[in-house]
């Protein structure tokens, strides 16, 4: 039996964030949420389709998507 | 993925200090990817920049770095070439640092073709002092020293740049992103000076001023107004009205300064050793 356990598509680096709100208003599934001080939250991390729009264009270098297409 | 590229960045000093939405961080790993992708030694890579938001760059990337006096990376960035024609130079410089204080020694450099890589991240303010306006604030605009709005007309840095003699002109956005990375290595790639004007956005001073709404707005109006250059080409005139346009705009070739510098050289090399 495979222990392979699924990894989230999305990492974050909270420590980095500064919650400025350029990836969850542009993820087109809203798999990306705010916390109460706005910084980014993983809400429905299954939506993910990793086009990695939020990735591209996280100015803090906070969000790596894994898997999808390479860019 | 961070991991990817993370060898090219001083992690310790992250995070950086710009602003929450500024889209400087976005151009830097743009720049990032396209050294990458062209397989530059990360030792043999200058990294130069002046004075300004865009100009701490220098601080977190993982090269051979120099942070100069402002408006004044590009005369360093040359004396690292004459010095050493080996290294790949990149300059980073904004619009306030390249185009006004540093306005001489940018046109010098096109014309003489050295080969530098000169990346202006464009956010049209002086962010770091306060956001007074720039030679490339638009026509309108406000500023904390045009209260009233800009009354002068901003640079076209591209055509300026064309104008002095650069051989590799062209402009990219922060939302476009793997078009930026694109156009970036194919600048590196050309063997003179290659100009890659980004547009950037400063949600803090000039979009707050300028009621630009937020971080992502700023990006979602570069989305809707840059139209690239191929595309623009086969459309009609009124579809192109108001439009920014981005990609390759000019990429001829000249004689590189650094290598007739060296003709000059090897010609006197050669008249002694016959003498």
């Amino acid at each position: 039996m495979s222990s392979a356990v699924e990894q989230p598509p999305i990492q974050i680096n909270l420590a980095w964030c500064k919650g400025c709100g350029i990836c969850y208003t542009l993820c087109p599934t809203k798999v990306l949420g705010a916390d109460e001080l706005g910084k980014v939250t993983l809400t429905q991390p299954k939506k993910c389709t990793k086009c990695k729009i939020c990735e591209n264009h996280c100015p803090d270098f906070a969000i790596s998507v894994s898997g999808g297409k390479k860019s | 993925m961070f991991a990817e590229i993370e060898q090219y960045f001083r992690t310790n000093r992250l995070p950086h200090i710009w602003c929450p939405g500024c889209s400087n961080g976005i151009i830097v790993k743009s720049i990032v990817e396209a050294i990458q992708k062209a397989g530059l030694d990360q030792d043999k890579t200058v990294i130069v920049s002046g004075i300004g938001c865009s100009s701490r760059a220098t601080g977190y990337l993982n090269f051979d770095t120099l942070h100069t006096t402002h408006g004044r990376a590009i005369a360093f960035a040359t004396g690292v070439k004459v010095a050493n024609p080996e290294l790949n130079v990149f300059v980073i410089t904004g619009d306030g640092d390249c185009t006004s204080i540093g306005g001489n020694h940018f046109i010098h450099a096109a014309r003489r073709n050295i080969d530098l890589n000169v990346i202006l991240f464009n956010n049209n303010i002086y962010g770091m002092t306060g956001g007074q306006y720039s030679p490339m604030s638009p026509t309108g605009a406000k500023g904390t020293t045009a209260p009233y709005g800009n009354i002068e007309r901003p640079f076209d840095i591209c055509n300026l740049a064309i104008g002095a003699g650069a051989t590799y002109v062209a402009r990219g956005n922060s939302f476009h992103t793997h078009q930026l990375t694109d156009i970036i290595h194919a600048g590196i790639a050309n063997k003179g000076f290659s100009f890659v004007e980004a547009l950037a956005a400063c949600p803090i001073y000039y979009g707050r001023k300028n009621k630009q709404g937020s971080a992502a707005d700023m990006l979602k109006w570069q989305k809707d107004h840059c139209l690239s250059k191929e595309a623009a080409d086969r459309l009609p005139l009124e579809k192109k009205e108001g439009k920014i346009l981005t990609g390759v705009l000019h990429n001829v070739s000249a004689p590189e300064y650094t290598e007739q510098y060296d003709k000059i050289i090897s010609r006197f090399k050669e008249a002694n050793s016959n003498a």
